[in-house]
């Protein structure tokens, strides 16, 4: 009842805050047991009919691409490359920003009572852009190749539950080694595009079944596209033609929107967001996610390896100067678990943590270190902001009598030589769509990004069994339990959830607020039209 | 043989010899820098497994030694390889980013040499008065200014002040020759603006060392203005100093502008090899490195050869 209550605050402040539609809002508030009718009487905005408009080009000016980009979809790893698969390509099924299941390729999901054996229905006569239909075998291929360690794919770890595949007429069975009634989320991972043959011969050819085929492909500085005209789904793709401007500079990225070179942009900086807010024609989209920014403790390694000291950091730290300082106040306070309310099946029963110098400073005691500095390593490329976020928590933490102290670290080989290496560094998540998911990828003891080293043996069973629980409320209090287990005892430090802040120009019609990922999760140039 | 032609191909094989030696000191710069290309590009999805597999597919395993003749060879054959990152051509893909390096060079330098050196002559020629000092302010403050923020005021100026030219500059095969050149005009103002004091002072003080001189006294005694004297006089002897500083601000414009490049998203040859240096992508590094060196290489060459042809104790010797 308390949660329910707290869940339904946090989406009216959300909603209040123009952070949610009114779709997501009723979808959300009426799983929660409330009537249509409150729900949208509560969003308390009468909807604006609006029309999608067909044709015109949509320009998008993003950040994070690199010339060495490819077109395989199982390399994609930055913005501009997820942004341009979800542009191409099709997956099985993708995930609605209310959370819930949208079929794709696949009309119709089911699953075995166990949660072990999954089939997905084929939808007949999609069309690739070079005119073959899908088919179950493409679907199957597809799979295997991502199966295959050579192909380097980034859903390696996804598609290594799944035992068996078999393609028959238009079904595909999918047998796990163990229950996962997640498994349509996982298939939503953006490297699944289906690909003609699987992509074997050519995975970098750029040939999918998505709502737009790939015209130009210049890996760094732009990617333009065309209407695939026998697209299966006529609600989405209104343009006529879509063009990815790659603008890694933030003022050129900001200039090119505010002149009307572009119509969206991904990343404003949070510190000229206020600015921006005055200027005619731009709207500021700040949506709340599950991305998250950290400072991870390896629970293995001296001195962290105490959980006393452990506790003394989390209460060092002061997430509301945080929130304001870094995020620009776009973004909300953490809890040391990875998982808020835009996740499903999230219970939020526990209370916030706060800077509190005294409780920090009886912890720290309790742990008896030695005194010596604890160092926590940095760079500019951790997160936006790492450097100055490491440098309040130092001074809150020395505030507390924590001789904790700041190490600068070359963005160069961050990736390889700090994080997931040193015991004690600044990090970030892009979040899951689901709490098994981000539970697995991050938390388990023998997962390969476990970049906290947090081995527990109750929290792992709880994380096993929960997948192959199809009672929600069971598996609500499994989650809420593992949450528990991980904030009192995890090397987790989660001072904040950040927003994704997008720049929209008022030419766009049909944005909608999606927690999955940044720019409506890849599809704003898909969803989206022009209002001439 | 001829005096001349003897320094000219002396310097012309030690310019190949240098540009040999270059490619070593690539190649060794880039096998020194920590991690490597398989670590590179799996970053934070590294696996011993993931890593095993990229080195073994990717050659990575074999000696430096080896790498570097195989690499060494390719070149002498026109074949760069392909990309380690993304699989593409790699002498397709600098094709076409050389070209767009070239032309931004090439319209700066259009710009910037003639108004360099004319400015240079006036400086000279009212040295110490007025024109002489507006003209070293304006260029000495523009030259102090880094690119970038050069670059962010002038997209302030002329996209949102007096919005003519749009901030993001990319050119594409297909553009004509006018909608390339608008497409630049905002980075081609801005290494206008860096490159022109260099020029100027060197030109102004070249000139102003010749004027020194006693035929100078001469030529102005006959009666010839003072126009007259710096240009047909006192330039032709100020020529071989001029060149070598016009030159190597050249090189600058090809081989030094990634800022300008990012800030303007300007498709050419500077971000191309940032991209692939942070992802360790050793072929397109070392290939480009290499292009750079040449370009180097060869306007310094060129100037050193223009400086010998514009001395007339070398032209003609005894």
């Amino acid at each position: 009842m308390d949660d329910k209550h707290r869940q339904l605050d946090w989406m009216v402040a959300q909603a209040q805050a123009g952070r949610m539609t009114r779709r997501e809002f009723v979808g959300r508030t009426t799983a929660l047991g409330v009537s249509a009718g409150l729900a949208s009487a509560l969003f308390g905005k009468a909807a604006r009919a609006e029309e999608p408009k067909k044709g015109g080009v949509i320009r998008l000016g993003m950040q994070g691409g690199e010339s060495t980009n490819s077109l395989d979809p199982a390399l994609a790893a930055s913005e501009v490359p997820y942004q341009v698969n979800m542009t191409w390509g099709e997956m099985l099924c993708d995930v609605k920003p209310d959370g819930t299941i949208d079929p794709r390729i696949a009309e119709e999901i089911s699953s075995s009572p166990d949660a072990k054996e999954w089939k997905f229905k084929i939808q007949k006569g999609v069309e690739y852009h070079n005119g073959a239909t899908v088919t179950a075998e493409d679907v199957v291929a597809t799979l295997k190749r991502h199966t295959d360690e050579k192909s380097q794919s980034g859903a390696l770890g996804i598609v290594q539950g799944i035992a068996d595949m078999k393609a028959e007429g238009d079904m595909v069975t999918l047998t796990l080694t163990a229950a996962n009634a997640d498994l349509p989320f996982l298939m939503a991972d953006y490297h699944l595009m289906i690909q003609p043959g699987g992509g074997v011969d050519n995975p970098a050819a750029g040939i999918g079944a998505g709502p737009y085929a790939v015209v130009v492909n210049e890996p760094g500085v732009r990617h333009t596209f065309k209407k695939h005209a026998n697209y299966f789904d006529s609600t989405i793709g209104h343009a006529d033609e879509v063009e990815i401007l790659v603008i890694n500079d933030n003022t050129a990225r900001t200039a090119a929107l505010q002149s009307g070179q572009v119509h969206m942009i991904n990343r404003v900086d949070p510190k000229i967001v206020e600015l921006l807010k005055g200027v005619p024609g731009v709207q500021i989209k700040a949506v709340a996610g599950r991305g998250h920014y950290v400072f991870i403790m390896h629970c293995d390694k001296a001195p962290f390896d105490n959980n006393d000291l452990r506790m003394a950091l989390k209460y060092a730290i002061n997430r509301q100067e945080m929130v304001d300082k870094i995020l620009g106040g776009l973004g909300s306070r953490g809890n040391d678990f990875p998982i808020n309310a835009a996740y499903p099946l999230f219970e939020d029963k526990f209370e916030q943590r706060e800077y509190d110098a005294a409780k920090a400073a009886e912890y720290y005691k309790k742990s008896g270190h030695d005194g010596s500095p604890i160092v926590l390593r940095t760079a500019p490329g951790a997160f936006p902001g790492a450097v100055d976020a490491a440098n309040l928590f130092a001074a809150s933490a020395n505030a507390a009598g924590i001789p904790l102290q700041v190490q600068l670290e070359p963005d160069d080989g961050y990736w390889s030589n700090v994080w997931n290496v040193q015991p004690f560094c600044a990090s970030y998540w892009g979040g899951r769509p689901v709490q098994d998911q981000m539970y697995s990828t991050a938390y388990l003891s023998t997962a390969e990004w476990n970049d906290t080293k947090f081995r527990n043996a109750r929290f792992d069973e709880l994380l096993l069994a929960a997948r192959g629980e199809l009672d929600e409320a069971k598996r609500k209090g499994m989650y809420t339990e593992m949450a528990q287990i991980l904030r009192d005892e995890g090397g987790l430090i989660l001072p904040m959830f950040n927003d994704f802040v997008s720049g929209v120009s008022d030419k766009i019609g049909g944005w909608e607020d999606d927690p999955n990922g940044e720019l409506m999760n890849g599809r704003a140039q898909v969803r989206c039209w022009l209002n001439a | 043989m001829h005096p001349i032609l003897k320094l000219v191909v002396q310097r012309i094989a030690l310019g190949l010899l240098l540009l040999l030696a270059v490619s070593a000191v690539i190649f060794l710069g880039v096998e020194a820098l920590p991690g490597d290309t398989a670590q590179a590009i799996l970053g934070q999805q590294a696996t011993p497994e993931a890593l095993a597999n990229l080195r073994e597919k990717m050659g990575l395993n074999q000696p430096p030694l080896t790498r570097y003749f195989q690499w060494l060879g390719g070149i002498l054959t026109g074949d760069l390889g392909k990309a380690l990152t993304n699989g593409a051509d790699i002498a397709t893909s600098i094709g076409q980013r050389l070209g767009n390096t070239l032309f931004l060079a090439g319209c700066a330098a259009v710009i910037a040499v003639p108004l360099a050196i004319i400015l240079g002559l006036v400086a000279a020629r009212y040295a110490g008065k007025w024109p002489d000092k507006v003209i070293s302010g304006i260029t000495l403050t523009t030259i102090s200014l880094p690119e970038f923020v050069a670059a962010y005021f002038v997209i302030y100026i002329f996209t949102q002040a007096i919005p003519i030219f749009q901030p993001v500059a990319m050119v594409f095969p297909g553009m004509s020759f006018w909608a390339k050149l608008q497409a630049v005009a905002l980075p081609v103002i801005v290494l206008v603006l860096v490159v022109l004091a260099h020029m100027m002072r060197m030109t102004r003080a070249a000139i102003l060392n010749v004027m020194q001189s006693a035929y100078i006294e001469t030529a102005e005694l006959k009666g010839l203005s003072p126009m007259t004297v710096i240009w047909k006089h006192a330039f032709p002897n100020a020529i071989a100093p001029v060149v070598s500083v016009v030159m190597l601000n050249l090189a600058y414009l090809v081989v030094g502008v990634v800022v300008v490049e990012v800030v303007f998203g300007y498709n050419a040859l500077g971000q191309y090899l940032v991209d692939h240096v942070t992802k360790r992508d050793l072929p397109v590094v070392q290939a480009v490195g290499l292009i750079f060196a040449a370009v180097y290489i060869f306007l310094n060459m060129a100037a050193d050869i223009i400086g010998i042809l514009a001395n007339p104790r070398l032209r003609h010797p005894k």
